[in-house]
């Protein structure tokens, strides 16, 4: 079974989170001219086409230069504008990194970094295309928030949070439509994962795109082997949700995280440095796209050769739990 | 603020920053010694400014892209009362503000800058700002000359000009020096004139350290209207100590007791003729 063939009839489905962004930015330009969009010939990828067309005031193209997209966007976030630099993720998060960290990060101006097309989105477009460096980097880097929404809920009120954070925050997202998750906690701030379904005996953790599969594969454990899975979205990386991670943790059931990210660095990382310090010992397993040369392929062929589908979070699952 | 008086400024913000480098004993001595004579006019004949109300969203800006002159730039803000002279005592030291490069921290600093090749673009942005919400105030940047050599320059460079920024003065402090030796021989960056002629921007070459000329070149803007601003500051690095002109070691040289008294009394002499 593959993840683009399932069909869950409990699932609404949605757009592209990159479309919410654009649709949500527009709304918040509408009501506020401080919102300006920064794009380094990306308007087209970003989604930011009808933007443009509606608030010509309020867009900045800067062309191909993505150190100089983040420097010119941290001088108008300076001088008080609602700053959204909105780029693809690979070149945002790597090119522009020094600027990241100095001019946004450093000096504290409070660009809202918008990673489009984010992970393996561009699929066959190869390793130049492709970010799975991003969280790790970011992660280094002191003031800013790291997140990755999972469904058009969470994308929405990330862009309108950010839109009024006064702090750098990266936000990225990914191109793929995504189904909306229905959990029981309605409300969404940086910081604070979602827990999308509850089950006592396994928890996996995802981010972004990856928190989708990993609720198939609980469905699916549920279904055949009687399994209660909790996931949850921790759309936040930085800062960790350390309270969730505590109660996760509590019952010693394993855990899986699973992120579309090099497994180094990343949200996996992360979870593993608290559950040590802390002096969890549960199960424990990073999924994610290893340190090798990433398999050529679109999204969800790379997804699944790496296991990041619902038979791989399944078959990882079996393991801890030695089913 | 006579003329005269300005000139025995320049002298005496050389000695301040001097004092506080051989204090610290660390600096960047020779680049802080060339832009000496801009800062003290930017902040005493041009900059719109309030040391009390610092943040004031209609002030002039002024980015020190090249953050390492740090020395000159704290020198000049505590001669302008943003802080007290006292602070510099501490240049340096365990916990203290004043690093090795400008902060956000410390009263009438813009930005963090030290990364090479980054003031400009955040200009860029801050004058972009300005246009948009038609507002007047001006933005000024000192770039390094060794510091053209880093890309980032010529992106923020191409932006200046597609969107008409002639509220943007960029003034490269030309001494034709960095730490490893002339930049004709390091990476040339030569003809800078024609370059950013070539990228949109009005250009005017003064005597960086004729105070008369800077004044006259930083207010005389827009050079033209719909064209950012460029001004060629012809330097010399390690300017008014002879034994540290165009001398590379004094790029970041600290003087020993002999050669700083030295200085003090070149200076004192330098003062007597004006």
């Amino acid at each position: 079974m593959q993840l683009d063939k399932i069909e869950e009839k409990d699932l609404i489905m949605g757009k592209a989170n990159q479309e919410v962004v654009s649709a949500t930015m527009q709304d918040l330009a509408a009501n506020d001219r401080n919102v300006i969009a920064v794009t380094s010939d990306s308007r087209g990828s970003g989604k930011l086409v009808p933007f443009g067309q509606k608030f010509p005031e309020q867009i900045v193209e800067i062309g191909i230069a993505e150190q100089n997209l983040v420097g010119v966007a941290a001088g108008l976030a300076s001088a008080g504008k609602k700053a959204f630099a909105v780029s693809p993720a690979c070149f945002l998060s790597a090119r522009a990194l020094e600027q990241i960290k100095n001019d946004v990060c450093y000096s504290n101006n409070p660009v809202k970094l918008i990673g489009i097309s984010s992970g393996v989105s561009y699929g066959a477009l190869g390793t130049t295309h492709h970010s799975l460096h991003d969280y790790a980097v970011l992660r280094a880097i002191n003031n800013i928030i790291i997140a990755a929404p999972a469904d058009n809920f969470e994308t929405e009120q990330s862009i309108r949070l950010a839109a009024e954070t006064n702090v750098p925050v990266y936000l990225r997202f990914g191109k793929k439509a995504m189904p909306f998750l229905n959990p029981a906690d309605k409300t969404f701030e940086f910081g604070k994962g979602r827990v999308v379904k509850e089950g006592e005996d396994v928890a996996i953790i995802g981010c972004g795109e990856t928190v989708y599969p990993a609720y198939l594969a609980a469905k699916a454990l549920e279904e055949a082997h009687g399994v209660k899975a909790t996931v949850v979205s921790m759309h936040t990386i930085k800062p960790l949700d350390i309270e969730l991670l505590d109660k996760l943790a509590a019952n010693g059931r394993p855990i899986i995280t699973v992120e579309e990210h090099m497994v180094n660095g990343g949200l996996g990382e992360a979870c593993a440095s608290h559950f040590m310090q802390s002096g969890f010992q549960n199960p424990f397993k990073i999924m994610g796209i290893p340190d090798e040369y990433t398999v050529t392929g679109s999204q969800v062929e790379i997804f699944n050769h790496y296991g990041i589908s619902q038979e791989g979070i399944l078959a990882e699952a079996k393991k801890l739990l030695k089913l | 603020m006579t003329d005269k008086e300005l000139q025995l400024k320049s002298i005496h913000l050389r000695k301040m920053l001097l004092k506080y480098i051989y204090k610290a004993k660390a600096g960047h001595t020779g680049g802080s010694l060339s832009s000496i004579d801009f800062l003290n006019v930017l902040y005493n004949r041009v900059l719109n400014v309030d040391t009390e109300n610092f943040r004031s969203p209609d002030r002039d800006r002024y980015i020190q892209s090249k953050g390492h002159c740090v020395e000159a730039l704290f020198s000049t803000l505590a001669d302008r009362g943003f802080f007290p002279e006292s602070d510099l005592e501490t240049l340096c030291q365990y916990k203290s503000h004043y690093i090795g490069h400008p902060t956000k921290k410390i009263n009438g600093v813009e930005q963090n800058t030290g990364g090479l090749g980054h003031g400009l673009s955040i200009s860029v942005g801050e004058a972009l700002a300005a246009k948009i919400d038609g507002k007047t105030h001006r933005v000024f940047t000192l770039i390094g000359d060794g510091e053209l050599a880093e890309g980032s320059n010529w992106e923020a460079a191409l932006t200046g000009s597609h969107y008409k920024l002639d509220n943007l003065y960029a003034v490269l402090d030309y001494n034709k020096q960095q730490i490893t030796g002339d930049n004709q021989d390091v990476m040339n960056t030569a003809p800078v004139r024609d370059k950013f002629e070539a990228f949109g921007w009005s250009v005017k070459e003064v005597d960086g350290h004729n105070l008369k000329e800077l004044e006259e070149a930083l207010n005389s803007g827009p050079f033209e209207e719909g064209k950012p601003n460029f001004i060629i500051a012809h330097t010399i690095k390690g300017k008014g100590i002879s034994y540290m002109e165009r001398v590379l070691k004094w790029h970041h040289g600290v003087p020993s007791p002999e050669l700083y008294e030295q200085a003090l009394t070149e200076l004192d002499e330098a003062a007597a003729l004006i």
